[in-house]
């Protein structure tokens, strides 16, 4: 599965190991705050020129550019987090996501390319709790001050046929 | 797959639902709706065999997926798997995903090109055309004696099952009848008119595709197509951007038959068209409700159609999506009577601008299984099904509006009426 920009670059094992251990930081601020905090300060993990985007392996392997979800830009963020959290129907559920495997791919140009696994455990109120989704993340972070953003965020699932609907953030 | 099952109560848990049923539809018609159409085995296996295995076309495949010869997908005719592909001269078949031998599904891969199929178990070989071309050890093992085919085995007897195929403006349909009309006059003439907007004199250019187990039976996807009632009251988004929302024009067509139907809608220049009157009975319209990016619901004209949303339901697997300019086909794969899989194919056009195309994916956040619309209706039909499969009352009511047939208002479930008329009259209820 190859996803341009995401290629594999020789890095110095020291600075590989400090880079991976950052994002394992920024990964699991992000999952705490999915899954335990508020659906508002989600988009804050994110630059205002970001791409996020969920999408089946299927696609991706197939070269096509299609999104479940598809957000340009924080605003878009904004704005499925406040429906989610105000406007949609849905029954009550909870999530918890997983990550691991992290690996830092390339860096250069201010920008730090990286891909994870990723684990998404569904609950529903009367049901057992079930594994929604097995991706993977393709992140691209840049810095502000001390601290990473996602400038693009491709969450890439095995989990071809979804259980009815995804409806929270991955 | 999805533990519906677990999540639901497992069958029989509710007394009514294991319990035989007396087949015979209440006598008020279809203004009452059993609750044995969405729950019975017995049901489920007549529409198989009646509906979607009988004199229907049933959607396959779009041919922008098999651009080349050689190309194949993976498809469903009903709960039947098959393999559309387009052979070497170009020309496209269908036929069953089935070896004659011992009944393997052999093709594998949702799609790719080659240039025959081989089942894995034992080798037989197929052509692009579904013909059997080769079977190992026909003529036995040299030396041994009472090995191979019996001598009036012929390949010729034992291709994988054809059906009838029909490509219209890009769209393949496939029929278990070979005595189908042509695919123009099973969808009738209004039904044709909007189709072709979206298909007619077009290449597509496919955007990708999407899957998604549903919990409920699968008339009930058509029937939420055909009822603007619930478009108007459980999605916050279509009303309060004026997507589709009682007291701005729209139309629920039924064609003459009542099996096929076109959902349409013209965006209002904005909300001042709809009374106070009829926003307060909408409970989900909210002033309040402001999007930062609105491309969302932004509408770019693009079409000659005086709709800016249609929604056909074309009986008995497909559904074409042209919401605003996100487009899309949706294909129902029934999965037991409990259970649907939808196959979403969403495409734009060959020629689209960078824009048109972020446009078309911006929109596309409205529709689909993490859909701002599409989780309100998933949700909707699943709590639907439950509670047929659960509650010991045994019956549903369709009386808003009057007749079976088209319908002007959204409080109108005169297409769902005409949609029920035809399906007791092929169903034999």
């Amino acid at each position: 599965m190859n996803i341009a920009g995401y290629e594999i670059q020789a890095l110095e094992t020291r600075v590989a190991r400090e880079v991976r251990a950052e994002i394992e930081d920024f990964h699991n601020e992000y999952c705490n705050t999915l899954d335990l905090g508020d659906l508002d300060d989600w988009p804050g993990f994110f630059t205002d020129d970001c791409l996020y985007l969920i999408t089946a392996r299927e696609n991706v392997e197939a070269g096509r550019p299609l999104g479940l979800v598809w957000a340009e830009g924080k605003n878009m963020l904004r704005d499925r987090a406040y429906a989610i959290k105000n406007t949609m129907m849905y029954a009550p559920r909870y999530l918890q996501h997983f990550t691991s495997n992290v690996k830092v791919l390339n860096m250069g140009g201010g920008q730090i390319r990286a891909r994870s696994n990723y684990l998404l455990l569904q609950t529903l109120v009367e049901g057992p709790t079930t594994i929604h989704q097995a991706g993977r993340y393709y992140d691209t972070f840049v810095k502000q001050g001390s601290r990473l953003l996602l400038k693009e965020r491709r969450c890439v699932y095995d989990t071809t046929l979804i259980a009815n609907d995804l409806a929270l953030p991955v | 797959m999805y533990t519906s099952n677990v999540v639901i109560g497992l069958p029989g848990s509710s007394s009514k639902e294991l319990k035989p049923v007396d087949l015979k539809w209440p006598e008020e018609g279809v203004s009452v709706v059993p609750d044995w159409v969405y729950t019975s085995q017995a049901i489920y296996d007549r529409e198989v065999e009646r509906i979607f295995h009988g004199r229907t076309w049933n959607y396959v495949a779009l041919e922008a997926e098999l651009p080349n010869p050689g190309d194949f997908v993976r498809s469903f005719v009903g709960p039947t798997p098959v393999v559309v592909s387009r052979d070497k001269a170009g020309q496209v078949h269908v036929f069953e995903n089935r070896c004659a031998h011992r009944g393997v599904e052999f093709c594998r891969k949702a799609r790719g090109n080659t240039k025959e199929f081989v089942c894995p178990y034992h080798q037989w070989t197929y052509d692009l055309n579904g013909d059997l071309i080769g079977v190992p050890f026909r003529r036995g093992v040299k030396g041994d004696t009472g090995s191979g085919m019996d001598k009036d085995f012929k390949l010729e007897e034992h291709g994988a099952r054809r059906l009838k195929v029909q490509a219209l403006h890009g769209v393949i349909f496939a029929s278990f009848a070979a005595d189908m009309e042509p695919v123009e006059s099973y969808l009738s003439a209004e039904i044709l008119k909007d189709f072709e907007v979206v298909f007619k004199g077009r290449k597509l250019q496919i955007f990708g595709q999407y899957r998604n187990e549903l919990p409920c039976n699968w008339k009930l996807y058509h029937e939420n197509l055909k009822d603007p009632y619930h478009g108007t009251l459980l999605h916050a988004f279509l009303i309060t951007f004026g997507l589709a929302v009682a007291g701005s024009r729209s139309m629920m067509y039924a064609d003459p038959s009542g099996r096929h139907g076109t959902l349409a809608s013209a965006k209002p220049k904005d909300m001042s068209v709809v009374g106070a009157e009829t926003r307060k009975e909408m409970r989900s319209f909210r002033d309040d409700l402001k999007l930062s990016d609105d491309r969302v619901v932004s509408y770019v004209r693009e079409f000659d159609s005086e709709w800016s949303v249609t929604m056909q339901t074309i009986w008995p697997n497909l559904i074409v999506q042209r919401e605003l300019n996100t487009l899309g086909i949706r294909h129902i794969v029934p999965n037991g009577p409990n259970s649907m899989i939808m196959i979403w194919t969403m495409f734009g056009y060959e020629g689209d601008s960078e824009e048109m195309r972020r446009i078309r994916f911006a929109q596309g956040n409205l529709m689909g299984p993490a859909g701002f619309l599409g989780i309100e209706d998933n949700e909707a039909l699943k709590f639907l099904q439950e509670g047929v499969r659960r509650s010991p009352t045994e019956r549903g009511i369709l009386r808003l509006g009057s007749g079976n047939g088209t319908g002007t208002s959204v409080a109108s479930e005169s297409a769902l009426r005409a949609m029920f008329a035809q399906y007791r009259e092929v169903m034999g209820l």
